[in-house]
């Protein structure tokens, strides 16, 4: 796919892949075998009919596409982008094995941006469903409640999403920068959901604003948790509270949310020095990264494991790369130093080395002693992970939390130790894929429809 | 949209604004705050609530016109709405019977003095209630806060009403004069606060402070108001914003408060920062 040259794009925050052309699309869609087995669609958390679109694009019929996609994925101009589709659909392409998978990521991508472009949300309308089956509510607009919302508003039910923020998407609008999810996009995804008829509530935290409690009260008859994973980790070394240092969760908020990178357009500033250290190898990682290069930093990411062990999508390694960030693999840091003033100088770093895999495949790593480097840095960002925020499990009584404060749910049927209580995405599972917790949502979602109509006819307690 | 239905001048630069927020209203309690946004360009700011009414569905907040949002709030007027806000936040004081308790409100601090101070007298305990200022143009909610206190003394820095001096040489003397107290509420700007904690803990006293770090979201996803209490760093947000005074680090906090200065120069850079301080604090 096309993209903007490195040496431009770092002085923006306009989208990287700029897409394919239509003639570029069906030539890609056409190389597909169309295998019997189909075994791409396993790899998708959602079951788009993958060879289905692919074939439609080939065709020509994009309109034929947007249909087949959108039967099972409500959000694919954001999946498209931000899937890491080569170990999901592509890992599982036949055509992988001699050569290139299908670009099928691409391909989503280029059918939901015809449909955005083409439509524009205007000539095509998804149905208005008239609800009549009940009334549910979803807390958080991330990417499981937007999915689970989706998906019980089309099976007929009157849905409510609740938000926190001023603005819905949650990790969507306030961690994956402009460049690689456009907000306008994220908008028009949205959009759709509540031409389906679904309502949104900004400003309401649920667990303070308004309890579980409260919106059975208020008539809903299930509520789908979807809070995510928000709640920032930290490194636990000394230092971390010196200025200067961010978690990526405030650095990108700052510029992705509050557009801080517009200031003094808008009101929210932001410090940021000329050495950046960003600690971690994850999504979250590469993206606080790839903001501070645009924002005229220098920027080094250190991970504690290999190249070939970075969690992150192997795009936005690749783009990260080629966009002038540094990386010291095998490194993790062990304490950050301050000026007198309290202001970070340099973040002190020790060598690692692997050894044997652990439980979750990765292998294990430890420190190699007397290997104590220091690396200057002003600003040090911490990207290693996020946890379930705690405030609905605290202000829930009967709601059961387990390992790091996750939603404990039984596994057919999402709910949890509360009747008509619902959850999935990151919540349960801790901080994960987008397309996971979109996954979850909607299996939730189905869940739910399975509660309701089973309990129709008894009165709600 | 968040109407502002009355806006009234307490003191030089300090607002009291009553907004109509039915669902915050209904759940507020003493020591918490709201997150606002005045416009669509706006940055996010926590205000503590001073107080609410559960019928009318109004919360009450008291804000000391000094950053740029603050300054921006106090060019609105009653009929005027705010876009966002977002509460109630923050865990509830924890107000319980303990006998007798000195409130200490430095600067627009005091605001957040009043509801702890009228719980705690509605429960019973002995509240005694110590307020300071630059000046007396500066005091305000002096009445209130007599109706919800057996004594108020006042403290101005140049003099001018009540004591001469820190309100911190106010709690002193009453220490010395032999006032038994079971628990100290400081609020106010860092040093006072730090002050108050200093003195309390040398006289073996419970001091609970309310603190007023930065912060962008306020419900536990940014991390922006860190604070070390008791050696482990703690979200202010959802884990405070009221700590144990004697094991809270005052020197970091203050610190991470002047954040925003380094933003002026910065390559996104500042000229007012993001005001969590300076819209609670008086300095």
């Amino acid at each position: 796919m096309p993209t903007q040259p490195p040496q431009d794009r770092i002085k923006n925050f306009q989208e990287v892949a700029l897409g394919y052309s239509p003639e570029m699309a069906r030539r890609e869609a056409a190389r597909c075998l169309q295998c019997r087995q189909r075994p791409c669609v396993k790899g998708c958390p959602v079951g788009i009919d993958i060879p289905g679109f692919v074939r439609a694009i080939a065709e020509g019929d994009f309109a034929g596409a947007v249909a087949v996609i959108r039967q099972d994925n409500t959000l694919p101009a954001i999946c498209g982008r931000v899937c890491p589709q080569e170990v999901q659909c592509e890992s599982h392409c036949v055509l992988g094995r001699k050569g290139e998978p299908l670009a099928i990521g691409n391909l989503e991508r280029f059918a939901a941006d015809w449909e955005r472009e083409t439509w524009g949300g205007a000539a095509h309308r998804p149905n208005r469903v008239r609800g009549g089956k009940g009334k549910v509510a979803v807390v958080g607009s991330g990417p499981a409640g937007l999915t689970a919302a989706a998906e019980l508003s089309r099976l007929g039910y009157e849905v409510t999403i609740f938000e926190a923020l001023h603005t819905p998407g949650g990790v969507l609008a306030y961690g994956i920068p402009e460049f690689r999810l456009p907000k306008d996009i994220l908008a028009y995804e949205f959009r759709q959901l509540q031409l389906q008829g679904v309502e949104l509530r900004t400003n309401v935290l649920i667990g303070s604003t308004l309890t579980i409690d409260d919106l059975f009260s208020l008539g809903f008859q299930a509520v789908f948790l979807g809070t995510g994973a928000g709640l920032p980790h930290l490194l636990g070394i000394p230092g971390e509270d010196l200025n200067g240092v961010y978690t990526a969760n405030e650095f990108l908020t700052r510029v992705n949310l509050m557009k801080a990178y517009l200031y003094p357009q808008v009101d929210t500033p932001l410090y940021l020095g000329k050495h950046v250290v960003v600690i971690g190898g994850g999504n979250t990682a590469m993206d606080a990264a790839r903001t501070a290069v645009r924002l005229g930093s220098s920027v080094t990411v250190v991970y504690r494991r290999s190249r070939e062990h970075l969690p992150a999508r192997r795009e936005e390694i690749l783009h990260a790369e080629e966009e002038g960030v540094e990386f010291r693999f095998l490194t993790s840091p062990t304490a950050i130093k301050g000026d007198e003033e309290g202001w970070v100088e340099a973040i002190q770093c020790v060598a690692m080395e692997l050894g044997d895999p652990t439980e979750d495949g990765r292998p294990a790593v430890r420190p190699i002693p007397g290997s104590e480097l220091w690396l200057p840095a002003d600003s040090v960002i911490v990207a290693i992970g996020q946890g379930p925020n705690p405030i609905v499990a605290r202000t829930t009584p009967g709601l059961e939390t387990g390992l790091h404060g996750v939603i404990e749910v039984a596994p057919d049927t999402f709910m949890t130790s509360r009747e008509g209580v619902f959850a999935a995405g990151d919540v349960i599972t801790g901080g994960a894929t987008v397309i996971k917790a979109m996954g979850g949502g909607k299996k939730a979602a189905q869940a739910i429809d399975h509660y309701l109509r089973n309990r129709s006819g008894r009165p709600i307690s | 949209m968040f109407e502002i239905l009355e806006k009234e001048l307490l003191a030089r630069d300090i607002w009291k604004y009553t907004i109509a927020a039915p669902e915050v209203a209904k759940k507020a309690q003493p020591g918490q705050f709201v997150v606002l946004r005045l416009h669509e360009q706006g940055e996010r700011i926590p205000i503590s609530i001073s107080d609410w009414d559960r019928d009318a569905g109004t919360i009450t907040l008291i804000v000391q016109a000094v950053g740029h949002t603050t300054k921006r709030l106090a060019e609105m007027d009653a009929g005027d709405h705010i876009l966002d806000l977002l509460g109630p936040l923050g865990k509830p004081a924890v107000i319980e019977p303990v006998g007798t308790v000195a409130c200490v409100g430095g600067g627009v601090g005091t605001a957040i003095i009043y509801p702890e101070a009228r719980g705690h007298r509605q429960i019973g305990n002995r509240v005694v209630t110590l307020i300071g200022a630059r000046s007396r143009e500066h005091l305000f909610y002096q009445e209130e806060l007599s109706a919800v206190s057996e004594r108020v003394l006042v403290a101005t820095d140049d003099g001018s009403c009540g004591h001469h001096g820190f309100v911190t040489d106010l709690l002193r003397q009453l220490i010395d004069d032999g006032l038994h107290l079971d628990q100290v509420i400081a609020v106010g700007p860092v040093p006072m606060m730090q002050a108050v904690s200093e003195l309390t803990k040398s006289r073996g006293i419970k001091t609970i402070v309310s603190l007023n770090p930065i912060m962008v979201d306020g419900t536990g996803m940014c991390g922006a108001c860190r604070v070390r209490v008791g050696g482990a760093i703690k979200f202010c947000c959802i884990d405070g914003p009221e700590f144990d005074a004697h094991e809270v680090d005052f020197s970091s906090l203050l610190r991470r408060l002047r954040l925003q200065e380094r933003s002026a120069a910065g390559c996104t850079s500042a000229e007012n920062g993001t005001e969590g301080c300076k819209s609670q604090c008086h300095n």
